[in-house]
């Protein structure tokens, strides 16, 4: 599915990255807890996640993850946007649950990881 | 070649620049990917780990055709028990280091497995010194 399609399966709205809505994503990971995100070895997943501070931006980056669904209506601040526009990442706010988000998605085909 | 950074104790706002600075120096001297992946992901893991214990701390990044030795070195409260440390799930962590996604006791082992060597010795009450060494070439580990 695209970044695009993706978004709007799960009624999220882009914070940055629109220029990124194209590309392709496969695998998806859901997690708040940042040292098993950073476990995961492959790449160009879309990570969901509750946790909305800036290390879950550096924890990204860190892992080549370039585009992050935020759950439960968590709101991004001036000081996340900054870094993730900064590492051309797609930040997606979403006001539905982990479990729900990941549940369309996977209905519509995105891949686990494990 | 060699790089020194800083790290403050307790600056959660910047855990991470350092590991953010070393990625970027790796991908200039262009070492593979997933080489110079395991080693920002160890160093990030050390880096949080200085932020969440201790109160400063040195990283000290050497490089050389075959390898990367990053140390660092910390004053703070030391780890009296090493091997309970490198347990998976055990952890000291505080609310505020959990608060940040850490803190459930697998930075250590997330470290050990993104390094090819790896060396900790702790003086409890002064500080701990922390060795990681990744071979750059992916098929010299």
């Amino acid at each position: 599915m695209t970044i695009k399609e993706i978004a709007e399966k799960i009624n999220g709205r882009v914070i940055c990255g629109e220029e990124k809505l194209s590309e392709v994503i496969e695998f998806a990971f859901s997690s708040d807890l940042m040292s098993d995100v950073l476990k995961v070895d492959r790449e160009n997943i879309l990570l969901i996640t509750g946790l909305a501070n800036l290390q879950t931006i550096r924890t990204s980056e860190m892992s080549d993850i370039n585009c992050i669904v935020f759950a439960r209506n968590k709101k991004i601040n001036s000081e996340i946007l900054s870094l993730a526009e900064e590492n051309g990442m797609v930040l997606i706010e979403c006001p539905h649950s982990v479990f729900k988000i990941s549940g369309e998605l996977y209905n519509a085909g995105i891949n686990p990881l494990y | 070649m060699q790089y020194r950074f800083k790290i403050a104790g307790g600056d959660f706002s910047n855990a991470g620049t350092v590991a953010s600075s070393v990625k970027k120096i790796l991908r200039q001297l262009n070492i593979d990917h997933g080489v110079s992946k395991r080693i920002v992901i160890a160093l990030y893991e050390a880096e949080v780990n200085v932020v969440a214990h201790a109160y400063s701390g040195i990283v000290e990044i050497d490089i050389d055709n075959e390898k990367l030795r990053v140390t660092i070195t910390d004053q703070g409260p030391g780890i009296p028990d090493i091997p309970k440390a490198m347990e998976e799930g055990f952890s000291t962590a505080s609310p505020q280091v959990r608060e940040m996604g850490f803190g459930a006791g697998m930075g250590l082992s997330n470290i050990k497995r993104n390094c090819d060597i790896l060396n900790i010795t702790s003086e409890p009450g002064a500080g701990t010194n922390v060795e990681m060494i990744t071979y750059l070439k992916p098929d010299a580990r």
